[in-house]
C-alpha cells in the first residue's frame, strides 16, 4: 500500500490514540515510582479490573453505559488505594526488593482472581450491548475517515490529563505529592499525613488506568483476565522512555511509543507481526544510552 | 511559682537498630525560653529532636508537650499540636517554589487570613525570600535555604520551635544573622529548643543548656554558668 497523505493522517490519528492510552496508564506507573521508587506491576491488572467493572456495570447492574464507566473508574481508584494499604504500606520501611516481589505477587493474584470470578473466556465489549452504536459511526473529514470513537477517546484522555496536571500543580494534595517525591520524612514534618497522600496517589493513578482500560476495550473490544499484561508492559516502557517518576515524561513517552508503533507498522507493513518487539528494542536502547529517560532527572540514590 | 514547662522529657531511650543512641535523658524546656543541647557528633542531639518530632520511635520514656503525652505520636500530629522542627541540612523541597515551600509549612492550617499575616512576618524577618518567591527551592544559596527552612517551620505557627544545627555550613556573617533571628523569634513568644555545634553562640543566645555525651546528659545548667564551666570551656568552647 502506498503511503498517501490521507493514509498518513489516518495513521497519525491512530498513533495519537494509542499513545494517549499508553500515556494514561504510564502516568500511574510514574506517579507511584516518583513517590515510592516502586514499580507497581499490579498496575496493568487494575487496568483490567476497571474494564471488568465497566462490563458488569452495564451487563449485570444494567447501569447506563456512561454511569457504569464512571463507577468503574472510581472502583479502579478504590482498588488502587486498597492495594497500597494491604500490600505495600506494611512494607514501607522494608528493602525495596520486598515491595517489588509483592507487586509481582499482587499482579498474579489479581489475574487469578479475575479468572476465578469473571471466568477465563474473553467477553465482548462491543456496541450496542456495552455502549451506543453512535460511537462506531465514521466521520468524513476531507479525505480522511475517522470513527467518532477516536474523538471520544482522545477527548476523554485529554480531559483526564488536564485534570491530573491541575491536581498535581494547583492543589494542596498535589503539592504534598511533589514534596513526598523528594523527601518523605520532611514532608511528614510539615504536618502531612504521608500514608494518606500515598494512598491518594495510588487511587488517582489507578483511576486513570481504569479509564485507560475502558477506552482500550472500546477500541479493542475484548475483555479478558490477561488483557492488562501487554498494555501494562508497554505503558511501563513508555514511562521509562519519558523518564520514570516524571508525569510529563510519562505522557511524552506514551505518545512517542504509540506513534512509533503505529508508524513503523504503517511504513514497514512487512514487520507488522513484530510490532510488540519494537517497544522492547526501544526500551533496550533507552536503558543503554539514557537510562533516566528523556525528561527524567538523574537517578539519585536516596541517602 | 515554678516555671511553666512547654516540653518535658523523662527518661528517654532511643535505639537505631541495635545502637543505643539516647540513654535515658531528662530535658525541660520552660515556656518562652531558649534551651540548647550541645555536644559532639554522635552524642544523640539530632536523635532527640527527631524523636520529639515523631520521626523516630522512642523505646522507653515519656515526652510531654504542654502537659500532654505525645510520645511516639506520628509526625504529622506532632506538628498540629504546635511543635516544628528545622531539620539538619535544611531539607527544603528543591522541586517546589519558595512560596510552595512556605505553604508546605502551613499545610494543616485553615486560618487563611492569619497564614497571610504570618507570611508577611516571615518576609520581615527575611526580606530576601520575598524576592525569590517563584524560584525553585533548589536554586537558592545555602544561606537562603536556611532562611527558607526556618521560615517554613514558622509558617506552622509553632509554640515550640526546634532547630537542628541552623548555623552549620554558613558564612560567619550569616551565622550572626541566624542567631539574631533566633533571638527575635523567641522575643515574640516562641519557645526554642536549639541543637548546635557552635556551642559558644548557642550558649550566648540561650537561657539554659544541656551537654550531651554519647547519649547521656553530662552536664546541665543555666547557659551563663555553662559558659564559665571549665569542662565546657575545654571541651566545647575551644578555650583553655
Amino acid at each position: 500500500m502506498r503511503m498517501t497523505l490521507p493514509i498518513f493522517l489516518q495513521n497519525l490519528a491512530n498513533g495519537i490514540l494509542l499513545g494517549g492510552l499508553y500515556a494514561l496508564i504510564a502516568i500511574g506507573y510514574s506517579m507511584v515510582y516518583g513517590i515510592l521508587r516502586l514499580i507497581n506491576f499490579a498496575h496493568g491488572d487494575v487496568f483490567m479490573m476497571g474494564t471488568y467493572f465497566a462490563f458488569y456495570g452495564v451487563t449485570l447492574f444494567l447501569l447506563p453505559w456512561w454511569l457504569a464507566f464512571v463507577v468503574a473508574i472510581i472502583g479502579a481508584g478504590i482498588l488502587g488505594f486498597l492495594i497500597d494499604r494491604i500490600a505495600y504500606k506494611p512494607l514501607r520501611n522494608a528493602p525495596r526488593i520486598s515491595s517489588l516481589i509483592t507487586a509481582i505477587g499482587m499482579s498474579i493474584f489479581l489475574e487469578s482472581l479475575a479468572v476465578v470470578i469473571f471466568g477465563g473466556i474473553p467477553k465482548s465489549f462491543a456496541p450496542p450491548r456495552i455502549y451506543p452504536k453512535f460511537f462506531s459511526k465514521m466521520l468524513q473529514i476531507g479525505s480522511v475517515r475517522v470513527q467518532i470513537l477516536t474523538f471520544f477517546i482522545l477527548g476523554i484522555t485529554a480531559l483526564l490529563i488536564i485534570f491530573l496536571i491541575w491536581f498535581v500543580y494547583k492543589t494542596k494534595i498535589g503539592m504534598a505529592m511533589r514534596a513526598i517525591s523528594t523527601d518523605i520524612a520532611t514532608t511528614a514534618l510539615m504536618g502531612v499525613n504521608v500514608d494518606l497522600v500515598i494512598g491518594i496517589t495510588f487511587a488517582i493513578g489507578s483511576a486513570l488506568a481504569g479509564a485507560g482500560g475502558i477506552l482500550w476495550a472500546m477500541k479493542y473490544p475484548n475483555v479478558n483476565p490477561y488483557m492488562g499484561f501487554m498494555p501494562g508492559l508497554k505503558a511501563f516502557i513508555a514511562a521509562v522512555i519519558g523518564g520514570i517518576g516524571s508525569i510529563q515524561g510519562a505522557m511524552l513517552g506514551g505518545f512517542l511509543l504509540g506513534m512509533i508503533e503505529i508508524m513503523l507498522v504503517a511504513f514497514l507493513p512487512r514487520f507488522a507481526g513484530y510490532r510488540d518487539i519494537f517497544a522492547f528494542i526501544i526500551l533496550i536502547i533507552i536503558l543503554m544510552y539514557k537510562p533516566s529517560g528523556i525528561l527524567g532527572a538523574k537517578l539519585e540514590e536516596k541517602v | 511559682m515554678p516555671e511553666k514547662l512547654i516540653l518535658e522529657i523523662e527518661g528517654l531511650h532511643v535505639y537505631y537498630g541495635n545502637i543505643h543512641a539516647v540513654k535515658g535523658i531528662n530535658i525541660k524546656v520552660p515556656e518562652g525560653k531558649i534551651v540548647t543541647l550541645i555536644g559532639a557528633n554522635g552524642a544523640g542531639k539530632t536523635t532527640t529532636l527527631s524523636t520529639i518530632a515523631g520521626l523516630v520511635k522512642a523505646r522507653r520514656g515519656k515526652i510531654l508537650f504542654e502537659g500532654e503525652d505525645v510520645t511516639n505520636k506520628p509526625a504529622h500530629q506532632i506538628v498540629e499540636r504546635g511543635i516544628a522542627l528545622v531539620p539538619e541540612g535544611r531539607r527544603i523541597f528543591p522541586n517546589l517554589t519558595v512560596y510552595e515551600n512556605l505553604m508546605m509549612g502551613a499545610f494543616n492550617r485553615k486560618d487563611e487570613e492569619d497564614v497571610k499575616k504570618d507570611l508577611e512576618w516571615v518576609f520581615e524577618l527575611f526580606p530576601r525570600l520575598k524576592e525569590r518567591l517563584s524560584q525553585k527551592g533548589g536554586t537558592l544559596s545555602g544561606g537562603e535555604q536556611q532562611m527558607l527552612a526556618i521560615s517554613r517551620a514558622l509558617m506552622s505557627r509553632p509554640k515550640l520551635l526546634m532547630m537542628d544545627e541552623p548555623s552549620l555550613g554558613l558564612a560567619p556573617l550569616l551565622v550572626k544573622e541566624v542567631f539574631e533571628v533566633i533571638r527575635v523569634i523567641n522575643s515574640q513568644g516562641t519557645s526554642i529548643l536549639l541543637v548546635e555545634q557552635n556551642a559558644l553562640a548557642a550558649l550566648k543566645v540561650s537561657n539554659y543548656g544541656y551537654v550531651l555525651e554519647t547519649g547521656n546528659i553530662r552536664l546541665e545548667g543555666p547557659s551563663s554558668e555553662l559558659l564559665n564551666n571549665e569542662e565546657v570551656k575545654n571541651a566545647y568552647l575551644g578555650v583553655s
